[in-house]
């Protein structure tokens, strides 16, 4: 089997190399778990998930799922879950847009645009996130006036230190029977492009780009003729509006919820504006020129041309910010939002077990992080350049 | 021939035509102009009014030792001060060595040290005369270290030991009798925040190195083994990294040792920031080509000295950028731990605002923990960019 001396064999001391490494990685984890089973025995703990059925017995400040005092510990680490998701969702979506925008003021002509967008850029990438979640909490949303005198903006959506109150759309008893038409116009979507497709075959060459209206106008038409045909309408806009104390109706964002969402809004777009002027500016110059001298102005010059070849630079890097958002999400504890960190750290509190509560939160971010990543690298293999 | 009515040209130098294309060049940039500039005033207007008139800033100015050293004895604060004057020493020799590079660097350290003096002597405080000692060590350090300009080695020699050194006279030691030990929960403020920054990154490189290397390994248990920890670590936030370190490094330890919670978070900041550097050290690796593999091997250096005397050099010169933005995010970072109970800069400023004198002060603390850490960030940023220029990253 050996050629010569196995001592002096690459394979059998590669061989050897791991066994000693797996023995001591078995050496080191023994030591530890001996370490924390004498540490739990000292204190009278025992490790076990059994602690997630009792009943939890504190509040949560807001929750995404119906919750009660009475629900058990496994319940509120869920609420505080869903909690982490809506946040991510929602800032995610919005740093996007901030990100975009922030990103292509900084390449702006306008001298002044390009100043303020640096100056942003700047200031909020060399600070910290919990300083700006802070100043956010304690320094804006609270000092602002009490409910009575709450800021009027036009929506009507009414700006508070109590919270943020925007109108919402609400469901009437119509709405069930207006469901179908729903499910009619999202299914109309895609049926609207196989036909253009079909069509583009036998003429020969592509629609013309003004056929592109008719997905947003052909769902309109059938959800329209649907509310039509309902006795009232499905959906109202249910307002805020002061009554007493506080605002009745519409939605509510608290303090604590606003903040945050700003906060990372704020924050991650600032790192996403980078990313997509590095991306923007990544394109060569050649491409701009050619494209003006075929006649695209520079609206279409920068829809057609420039932003999709950036866009392969861009959604790497983007995707780990995005990432950053879900896992700096985790600082709402600094502000009282109760999201995963805050209400694993009370139910810790609480019973004290640690190495469960922290088990839990790590499966969950894990899981949250590759989830999106998975996402974003399915986006990323679809629009990334084809090599030969 | 008749001569055609030609419009005189629009103006396009001077300062006329310098507004004319960057702010006014078409009717939407003229609506963006005036807005930008009239949300500017807007906002400017009553900030910088409150800032001269209504702010409280004796919040910061009483408190101003407590921002930077937290509750380090205040007999002892000498030792800090020897730091100080320690390290403009140490720019200024730099500076006489290494002119070009650090001339940037060393003339925004020997303004802002000269803007410490005036301010604290403005203000009476008893630190202007520190503050211009300092300024007056970083000029005479500067001036006369032109006689080790043929010898660099030892302005490096004195870099790398001033970290310990400094450590060492910020901790003190039992043995010393002239350094009594200062315990590590005494530590707080802008001191701490620099410490943390400070020993996570030197104590991250080297396992990060460690990662990465072993993340290219043939053998696919040393590989599992890093790819996990790096996922596993990259996968999660600092903050549970943290919260672990304090609560359950206690418990994977034997029963009887203690370690200090700072210590702690020292742990938990080099096990985070080792995942991170894996990351850029890997990149760095990658960007090595095949051939230098294949010439070390041709001259017949085995495996191991191949990485250390030819790969690890090139490559960790191809990070440096990488390197210090995770120096810059990690001095950020540090900002957490007032979650886990250490007396940071942060903690430090909501302290403050808990003193019933000082009730209400939110815009002024956190303005001046803004300021700091933007400050700080800044000047890192400026030395960052001169090292890699000197340094010929990307260029050679």
């Amino acid at each position: 089997m050996f050629s010569r001396a196995f001592w002096r064999d690459v394979r059998f001391l590669q061989w050897l190399a791991q066994i000693f490494f797996l023995l001591a990685l078995a050496v080191a984890a023994g030591f530890l778990y001996a370490n924390v089973s004498a540490n739990l025995a000292r204190q009278g703990l025992t490790v076990g998930y059994g602690f997630l059925k009792n009943p939890a017995s504190f509040d949560i400040g807001e929750a995404s799922i119906p919750y009660q005092p009475s629900n058990s510990y496994g319940r509120a680490i869920l609420v505080g879950f869903t909690n982490t998701l809506v946040v991510s969702f929602w800032g995610i979506l919005l740093t996007t847009i901030v990100g975009v925008l922030a990103g292509v003021a900084r390449l702006s002509p306008n001298w002044m645009i390009r100043q303020l967008a640096a100056a942003y850029v700047g200031v909020i990438r060399n600070t910290p996130l919990i300083l700006q979640l802070m100043f956010w909490y304690f320094g804006i949303i609270l000092q602002l006036p009490n409910v009575r005198e709450a800021i009027a903006l036009p929506g009507p959506v009414y700006l508070s230190q109590r919270g943020l109150y925007l109108p919402r759309p609400q469901a009437t008893e119509a709405f069930q029977a207006w469901v179908p038409f729903l499910w009619i116009a999202l299914f109309s979507i895609p049926m609207l492009w196989l036909v253009f497709k079909a069509l583009a075959r036998r003429l020969g060459s592509p629609m013309a780009s003004g056929w592109n209206l008719a997905y947003l106008i052909v769902p309109a038409i059938i959800l329209w003729a649907g509310a039509v045909l309902q006795p009232e309408p499905p959906l109202t806009v249910s307002v805020p509006q002061l009554s007493g104390l506080n605002f009745r109706g519409g939605m509510t964002l608290t303090p604590e919820f606003a903040a945050l969402l700003f906060g990372l809004v704020v924050y991650t777009g600032a790192f996403i504006a980078e990313v997509v002027r590095a991306g923007i500016q990544s394109v060569s110059k050649g491409q701009v020129e050619a494209s003006r001298s075929l006649g695209l102005s520079p609206g279409k010059t920068m829809r057609l041309v420039i932003f999709p070849q950036a866009l392969r630079l861009i959604i790497p890097p983007t995707t780990s910010q995005y990432l950053n958002l879900a896992k700096n999400s985790s600082l709402a504890i600094a502000i009282g939002y109760p999201d995963l960190f805050s209400v694993a750290g009370t139910v810790f509190n609480q019973t004290g077990a640690a190495v469960e509560i922290i088990l839990i939160m790590m499966v969950s971010y894990l899981s949250m992080s590759l989830f999106t990543s998975l996402l974003m690298n399915i986006y990323n293999s679809r629009i990334r350049l084809v090599e030969r | 021939m008749t001569t055609l009515e030609v419009a005189p040209p629009h103006v396009k130098v001077g300062p006329l035509g310098w507004l004319r294309k960057n702010l006014f060049s078409t009717w939407y940039n003229v609506l963006l102009t005036l807005l930008a500039a009239w949300a500017l005033v807007a906002l400017l207007r009553p900030g910088i009014n409150w800032a001269f008139q209504e702010a409280r800033w004796g919040a910061i100015r009483a408190n101003l030792t407590l921002f930077m050293v937290g509750q380090y004895p205040r007999d002892q604060l000498w030792r800090i001060w020897l730091s100080i004057y320690l390290l403009m020493g140490l720019i200024g020799i730099s500076w006489a060595i290494w002119k070009k590079a650090v001339r940037d660097f060393g003339i925004i350290i020997l303004v802002l040290s000269a803007a410490f003096s005036t301010i604290t002597l403005l203000m009476s405080s008893n630190t202007g005369m520190k503050w211009i000692l300092a300024t007056v060590i970083l000029l005479a350090s500067y001036f006369t270290g032109g006689i080790l300009r043929g010898r660099p080695r030892i302005a490096w020699v004195a870099w790398v030991l001033y970290f310990p050194i400094v450590l060492l006279l910020i901790a003190g030691s039992r043995l010393i009798p002239f350094l009594p030990t200062v315990d590590m929960g005494l530590w707080g403020g802008l001191l701490l925040t620099l410490v943390l920054t400070v020993v996570g990154n030197l104590g991250a490189l080297p396992l990060g190195i460690l990662l990465a290397l072993g993340r290219r390994s043939n053998l696919p248990a040393i590989r599992l083994f890093c790819i996990g920890y790096i996922e596993l670590v990259r996968g999660v936030p600092l903050i549970t990294i943290l919260y672990m370190a304090a609560i359950l490094l206690q418990i994977f330890l034997p029963p009887g040792l203690r370690l200090n919670l700072v210590i702690r978070a020292m742990v938990g900041f080099i096990l985070f920031e080792a995942a991170y550097q894996a990351e850029n050290v890997r990149g760095g690796l990658q960007s090595i080509p095949r051939g230098q593999f294949e010439a070390a091997q041709a001259v017949g250096l085995n495996g191991t000295l191949t990485m250390i005397l030819v790969i690890l050099p090139q490559a960790l010169r191809a990070v440096i950028p990488a390197l210090l933005n995770s120096f810059i995010s990690l001095f950020k970072d540090t900002s957490l731990v007032s979650i886990i109970g250490l007396f940071d800069l942060l903690r430090v400023g909501r302290s403050v605002l808990a003193q019933s004198e000082w009730l209400g002060t939110h815009r002024e603390v956190f303005l001046f923990a803004f300021i700091v850490y933007w400050g700080f960030n800044l000047v890192f940023s400026l030395g960052s960019h001169r090292i890699e220029e000197a340094l010929g990253v990307g260029k050679r």
